[in-house]
């Protein structure tokens, strides 16, 4: 059974309608990336599966529990956890204390302590900064503050949403190697990019949206070669 | 470059500039007059700021439900006046009875412990049925839309009082044990403004410690800068909204009380609506959604408004000067938003893009 699947899913902002029927699978251990223009459907998708916003129709399962009978707070409980585009930090709170509503939902005081450690471990930089107020942070650190406190919710399929947005290539490198170590350490992982490149360097599967549809899926390494993902979203000619 | 400045302003900047310079000399006209002719002692003038801070701490406690409300949903609620009048109501029945079997004299401390929980539980049930029955359906609601129930909310609320207990004030009985004068800096104090004044304090630290440092606290900081990445930390927001209101409720339960204690003039149903008007201000005053501001922005109100109309009209020659003191206040209300729309400590409501 797939760790996440999403059938069929129809979602509406207003009148306009943003999802036109998006089926996909996420298997446990996998890096599975969407791939898109702007306002292809991509956040939506995310923000739909996170419970944020609720489809009009469609299901979507978790380790085939229909998640949708669960507010969004009670999601996080279950094990999806969603870094938001923007990073969404809480600028006026410090770094701890974005990591401690993290574990909001978490009452095993000894597991939340061994997460920070790791988080820590993983990203040291944030060890530094752990007193500061989260928005005197840079863009690179604010992101990496957003990974952390995402995975401090002990997910067991994290949703990322552009986490390349605005960073300095350097920085975007620094970012997709924590992303390969997180999944290396055991969370799967559906990302959500407008680098295509780097997206499809480190997933193992992708699908292409348009307009709100799923055009194309396959895995990586193909879809890297397939001549109309090369023409629209790597910049091959 | 001059020619481009002054292209850039416009009459309404150039009408507020001499309106504020022209406020500003009436008030240093006023001030010069008053203290050049000594007319009152300094006696009468730390009398005048002890009464302004105990009139203070009460809008301190009302604000900052205002603020808590406001940084959570960017939403006013005007009907926190009536929630402050239902706890202040309901404590001068108990506090009536407590005098009558000499309780309240015998025991004031465990007295007016008990005055304080029985108001506090009102206001906060009244503020939860308030956010319940009247806010949350209309959570999705233009702002306005909210605004024009509070005032629904509020006038049902004055008139369920007035039709369960009648028009009249209710005096709380004087508590004896508070009824002395204490020394400080030399000058003699009323000690029931000392108590009260001591108490908001303790009251308002309490909070703000309750903010900063625990996990609801933490997540109603949370919810207030972005309530969707709150839900994905797993934030009920329902609950720490819910919260939020209660907390701001027991505030203005308690306040009632502590006017109560030093206002003798009693308490009716329609004791909410200035105090509610006047903790607003203070609220705008210290930057709405700032906690801090709030607590600051009440005890400065209390003060102004205490001292300022024998401080500055007096000395214009403005005639029983202190009874202007509402129309004194709300003037400021309007000079903030004209001059300082974000308060003391503000930086939110621009930020906010509210």
């Amino acid at each position: 059974m797939a760790l996440l699947e999403v059938n069929d899913l129809h979602t509406y902002y207003g009148k306009i309608h943003a999802l036109k029927g998006i089926s996909l699978t996420v298997e446990e251990g996998e890096i599975v990336t969407l791939i898109g223009a702007n306002g292809a459907g991509k956040t939506t998708t995310l923000r739909t599966i996170s419970g944020l916003i609720k489809p009009h129709q469609g299901n979507i399962l978790l380790e085939g529990e229909d998640t949708l009978k669960y507010a969004a707070h009670d999601l996080v409980f279950k094990g999806i956890a969603m870094v938001p585009e923007g990073r969404g930090i809480f600028s006026k709170m410090s770094v701890l204390e974005n990591l401690e509503m993290g574990a909001y939902s978490r009452t095993d005081k000894n597991g939340i302590q061994k997460d920070l450690e790791w988080v820590f471990e993983l990203l040291p930089r944030l060890r530094e900064r752990q007193k500061q107020v989260a928005g005197t942070l840079s863009g690179g650190e604010q992101q990496m503050l957003a990974t952390a406190r995402a995975l401090m919710t002990k997910p067991r399929i994290l949703l990322m949403d552009e986490p390349s947005m605005g960073l300095a290539p350097v920085l975007v490198e620094a970012i997709f190697d924590t992303i390969e170590k997180v999944n290396k350490e055991g969370t799967t992982i559906l990302l959500v990019e407008q680098n295509a490149t780097m997206a499809l360097s480190i997933a193992n599967r992708g699908y292409v949206l348009q307009t709100g549809q799923i055009v194309l899926t396959d895995t990586a390494t193909n879809l890297q070669k397939n001549e109309m993902v090369q023409k629209a979203y790597l910049g091959i000619e | 470059m001059l020619k481009r400045y002054f292209q850039n302003i416009s009459w309404v900047d150039v009408f507020l500039r001499v309106f504020q310079i022209a406020a500003l000399i009436v008030i240093t006209i006023g001030i010069y007059n008053t203290v050049t002719t000594g007319r009152y002692t300094s006696a009468q003038w730390a009398t005048l700021v002890f009464a302004g801070l105990a009139q203070g701490s009460v809008y301190a406690l009302i604000a900052l439900g205002y603020t808590l409300v406001y940084g959570i949903l960017l939403m006013i609620n005007f009907a926190h006046g009536e929630v402050y009048m239902a706890g202040a109501f309901t404590g001068v029945f108990l506090a009536q009875y407590l005098s009558n079997i000499g309780f309240l004299d015998s025991n004031p401390f465990l007295g007016v412990t008990a005055l304080i929980l029985l108001a506090g539980t009102v206001s906060t049930l009244i503020a939860v049925l308030l956010e319940r029955i009247a806010y949350r359906p209309l959570r999705g609601a233009p702002r306005l839309v909210p605004l024009i129930t509070a005032i629904g909310a509020s006038f049902a609320l004055q008139y369920t009082f007035r039709g369960l207990y009648g028009a009249e004030f209710r005096a709380y009985p004087a508590v004896k044990a508070l009824s002395g004068l204490v020394n400080v800096f030399g000058f003699n104090v009323p000690l029931v403004q000392l108590v009260v004044l001591a108490a908001a304090v303790v009251f308002m630290v309490a909070l703000y410690l309750f903010v900063e440092r625990t996990k609801m606290g933490k997540a109603m900081r949370a919810v207030s800068e972005d309530k969707d990445v709150a839900r994905l930390m797993g934030i009920d927001i329902d609950k720490v909204i819910v919260t939020t209101f209660a907390i701001g409720g027991a505030l203005a339960g308690v306040a009632g009380v502590f006017n109560g204690l030093f206002r003798p003039q009693g308490v009716y149903f329609f004791m909410g609506f200035f105090p509610g008007l006047k903790a607003f201000t203070a609220a705008v005053l210290g930057g709405i959604g700032n906690l801090p501001g709030a607590m600051i922005g009440g005890l400065l109100l209390g003060v102004f408004e205490s001292l300022f109309p024998n401080l500055i009209l007096e000395g214009l020659g403005i005639p029983s000067a202190n009874q202007l003191r509402d129309a004194f206040a709300f003037t400021m209300l309007v000079l903030i938003l004209i001059f300082r729309p974000q308060g003391i400590f503000g930086e939110r409501l621009a930020e906010k893009k509210a």
